[in-house]
């Protein structure tokens, strides 16, 4: 095979952190290269130099023997790079060949575009009608539209930014058909992921990147999971531990929780019950966008729902607001750090108030007691062990890692009978996960009822009893996680949402 | 190249320095467009800022008017902060500021010639409820039909102006006028009137809501959970709703309460330093607020030394264009230069600067 893209040297600081640091690496034609590290190991800017949305500061790059440096991502794709981000940008009013339409520099006629967009979805195992609406579209069939406007380019190189993060286990095994065959034809693949089994699956050839260096490279079918995970994290990584009690009584009861959407492409809950008991976590797995937040919401008393539809030992909670939700120790963790868990520019003192004035006594008849509540931050600080110089700092100047556990750290240390978390390790770095996790796994065997939303599948089986998935807005019956495979798991989340499934065709 | 990286918290020297920097920045843009208008740019620079308050000949006049400017300033400023640093914008001060007047003078008028203790604190409350009642309509249509408050409180400013204008040419003329518009002067009326109450300081009962005002807001935002509500929702709307702040309730009590204390500063102009309701009773004080709200960073310490900034800025410039010829439009200009620049400098708190050129690979 000859090589189609070379990196060397390449170098990318930004203030206060080298992102990359004379990375170098080169990628075969016809391969499927995996790039592996953790959150900040500074895949993400490489990548955005390979495509022209960042310079780097030293290094270069060839391309089929050719100096590569291309200024923006119109000279990338013109090269014949292309690249399907994590984060779609697709208009929901839209339909999938008008957006497609908007992507390109000098668009067809409509009608000659949508035959084109049918002949590829089809020749590559993807079928997509290119007059439905965006916005009617599955996450899945969202992806394929990226990935078809992608292909039209007709691409040599094709990066992958965490492809899967919004796929079933069904659905990926579609992409990766297609994945290899595009490889089978000689485009390369570079493919961007922390998923260790994915990357063992799929890929031939892994550049391990950590703190923004190359630290390793390997076949990855011939490595275990685990030796993955400490090439990636640079240090062996202990398993949270669990202890084997036995759930107690039913403490939060939801019954036909049903919520409208508040916004035309939101989702909408139905229907949803589910029972926990105290000291038992529940684990709720699901392709983002199936109602996460809203359910979240729901629980945490931002949205409020039928007085029925959600009970803390029998008693009707659904039309409290947060505050008197918080009064009872119904706590919550939103998925969004800055801007709903914290707000950004205010110290962390201030954030420990956010939530904890209530059950802290940090306010006396309207007035704030400061030293109390800076007291309180401190001790989450102390106990979360969160890497800051003290309380007064905004929240904003923490690392995602650190602010993470200072979210989580607020809410365990106020002692709640039930506490419900979205996406605990979203964007954290490993040590800070495993850490968060043992919390989360102390807090139910303290006899605490958690509920844990997340989209991360591996997280929810090493620490939820119970397992269940939300798929647009309904929740699966919840099923006991020892036990279930990752096929059971996939149907629960809906399997390949009845994507029509074409023969790839050889 | 110039560019601009974000701190990863503001700075608290800068936040300190830039409304210093910004004065400084423009006596000397203001300067140099005095120096092109053909005047003496030291000389018109001191009589804006020097003069009103030392000068032998003008200072026994203008010194008082320090402070009769500067009260209601600071009154309706420190109301509108409040909703400001919630993300609630009154824009419609100067119309809630006429319907106090008209509610207080309305309800002196109304009981003309009582003389008794009660009426002068019975006008207070009518002022402060007629301004409340105003900025009211802006919130319930906010809260009910998420219409814009931006909007609907500035055109009610228009409203209120005529509503001002029917009153004083009908139901609150003087009728012992002789058929001129406007009403009778509440300051020839004991009970009713705002006398300045020590001598020669243009102190009145305005002035002193002004100062309770700036140490209520004070505690209010420092010490209390409501404050805490107001800064969390301006800063991070949805967060506010996590932590339990309903957000209806806020923005019906920051219009209201920028309403009721832009009502009081009406009251207390209509019964002291202007003393009757006429046609052109509005002087625009509503609308300067906004401005000194924003130039004292909407800090209620801030707000008060901006309102005696901008009173001294009003003060000086009609002494510089009765000294020195220089026009009205140019002091506008100036008074607009001191904001520009506020507001240009703020980026300093916020923002490192940065020179270099970007490395192109």
């Amino acid at each position: 095979m000859t090589s189609l893209l070379t990196v060397e040297g390449l170098t990318k600081a930004y203030p206060g952190v080298v992102a990359n640091d004379r990375v170098s690496f080169d990628i075969a034609e016809g391969e499927v290269h995996a790039l592996l590290g953790e959150n900040g190991a500074g895949k993400s800017t490489l990548v955005k130099m390979i495509y022209g949305l960042v310079q780097p500061d030293a290094g270069r790059m060839t391309l089929r023997g050719a100096p590569y440096a291309p200024p923006e991502p119109s000279a990338a794709r013109a090269a014949g790079v292309a690249m399907v981000f994590q984060h779609f940008s697709l208009f929901d009013a839209l339909d999938v060949a008008e957006n497609i339409a908007l992507g390109m520099e000098t668009p067809p006629p409509m009608r000659r575009l949508a035959a084109r967009i049918r002949e590829v979805s089809e020749t590559y195992g993807l079928p997509l009608n290119p007059d439905r609406l965006v916005g009617d579209l599955s996450a899945g069939e969202r992806q394929r539209v990226e990935i078809i406007r992608c292909l039209l380019q007709d691409p040599r190189l094709l990066i992958m930014d965490e492809p899967t993060s919004v796929l079933t286990p069904q659905e990926v095994d579609i992409l990766f058909a297609t994945l290899r065959k595009l490889a089978a034809e000689g485009t390369a693949i570079l493919y961007i992921s922390h998923k260790l089994e994915e990357i063992r699956t799929l890929c031939d050839r892994a550049t391990i990147l950590r703190l923004g260096k190359v630290v390793d490279s390997c076949n990855p079918r011939e490595k275990t999971a685990a030796e993955l995970a400490e090439m990636m994290v640079g240090a062996k990584l202990t398993a949270p531990a669990r202890g084997g009690g036995t759930p107690g009584d039913v403490v939060l009861e939801v019954s036909g929780l049903s919520l409208p959407s508040s916004t035309p492409f939101g989702t909408s809950l139905r229907d949803i019950s589910f029972t926990v008991r105290a000291g038992e976590i529940l684990g709720i797995g699901g392709v983002a966008g199936n109602g996460q937040d809203e359910l979240l919401a729901a629980l945490s008393g931002e949205a409020q729902v039928a007085p029925d539809a959600v009970n803390l030992k029998g008693q009707p909670i659904g039309a409290l607001g947060p505050s008197p939700r918080r009064r009872i120790a119904v706590l919550a963790a939103p998925e969004e750090r800055l801007g709903h868990a914290a707000a950004p520019d205010m110290s962390l003192t201030e954030n420990a108030l956010l939530t904890a004035a209530i059950r802290e006594g940090l306010a006396a008849r309207g007035f704030l007691k400061w030293p109390a509540a800076r007291a309180f931050a401190e001790k989450v600080i102390e106990a979360f062990d969160v890497r800051t110089p003290g309380p007064g700092n905004a929240a904003r100047s923490l690392s995602g890692g650190n602010l993470q556990k200072f979210v989580i750290g607020r809410e365990v240390l106020q002692r709640p009978e039930v506490l419900v978390v979205n996406q605990p390790t979203w964007g954290v770095d490993a040590s800070a996960a495993a850490s968060i996790r043992q919390a989360l796994l102390d807090l139910a065997q303290s006899g605490t009822a958690v509920i844990v939303i997340s989209q991360d599948l591996d997280e929810l089986m090493e620490i939820s009893d119970r397992f269940a998935a939300l798929n647009e807005g309904r929740l699966s019956p919840p099923r006991p996680a020892q036990g279930l495979t990752l096929e059971e798991i996939g149907l629960m989340m809906g399997g390949a949402h009845d994507m029509e499934v074409a023969h790839v065709a050889e | 190249m110039i560019r601009l990286e974000k701190r990863p918290q503001p700075s608290r020297a800068w936040t300190v320095a830039t409304p210093i920097l910004a004065v400084a920045l423009t006596m000397v843009a203001g300067g140099l467009m005095f120096a092109a208008l053909g005047k003496d740019p030291v000389e018109a620079i001191r009589t804006i800022f020097w003069d009103p308050l030392f000068n032998e000949q003008f200072a026994s006049y203008s010194r008082p008017q320090l402070l009769v400017k500067a009260g209601p300033l600071v009154l309706i400023a420190i109301g509108l902060s409040l909703g400001f640093r919630a993300g609630i914008w009154n824009i419609g001060a100067e119309g809630q500021y006429i319907m106090g007047a008209l509610a207080g003078a309305g309800v002196a008028l109304a009981l003309y010639p009582l003389e008794a203790w009660f009426l002068f604190p019975l006008m207070v409350i009518a002022g402060a409820l007629g301004g409340w009642a105003w900025a009211m309509i802006p919130a319930l249509l906010k809260t009910r039909f998420r219409t814009n408050e931006i909007l609907v409180s500035l055109l009610l400013v228009y409203v209120a102006e005529q509503i001002l204008a029917s009153m004083s040419l009908g139901l609150m003329r003087n009728p012992e006028g002789g058929g001129f518009p406007g009403s009778r002067n509440l300051q020839q009326y004991p009970a009713a009137a705002n006398p300045e109450l020590i001598a020669g300081t243009g102190m009145h009962w305005g002035v002193v809501a002004g100062f309770i005002a700036v140490i209520t807001a004070y505690i209010l935002l420092n010490r209390h959970m409501l404050g805490f509500q107001i800064r969390l929702t301006g800063q991070s709307p949805r967060a506010a709703r996590f932590a339990g702040v309903n957000p209806n309730a806020l923005v019906l009590f920051c219009l209201g309460t920028s309403g009721a204390l832009a009502g009081l500063a009406g009251l207390f102009e209509v019964a002291g330093p202007a003393g009757q309701i006429s046609i052109d009773f509005n002087q625009g004080y509503g609308f300067t607020a906004i401005i000194v709200a924003f130039l004292g960073r909407l800090h209620p310490v801030g707000i008060l030394l901006a309102g005696l900034l901008m009173a001294l800025t009003y003060i000086g410039g009609e002494l510089a264009q009765f000294m020195l010829g220089i026009p009205a439009a140019a002091i506008q200009a100036f008074q607009g230069m001191l904001l520009f620049f506020l507001l240009g400098v703020d980026v300093l708190s916020n923002y490192n600067i940065r020179l270099g050129r970007r490395e192109v690979a």
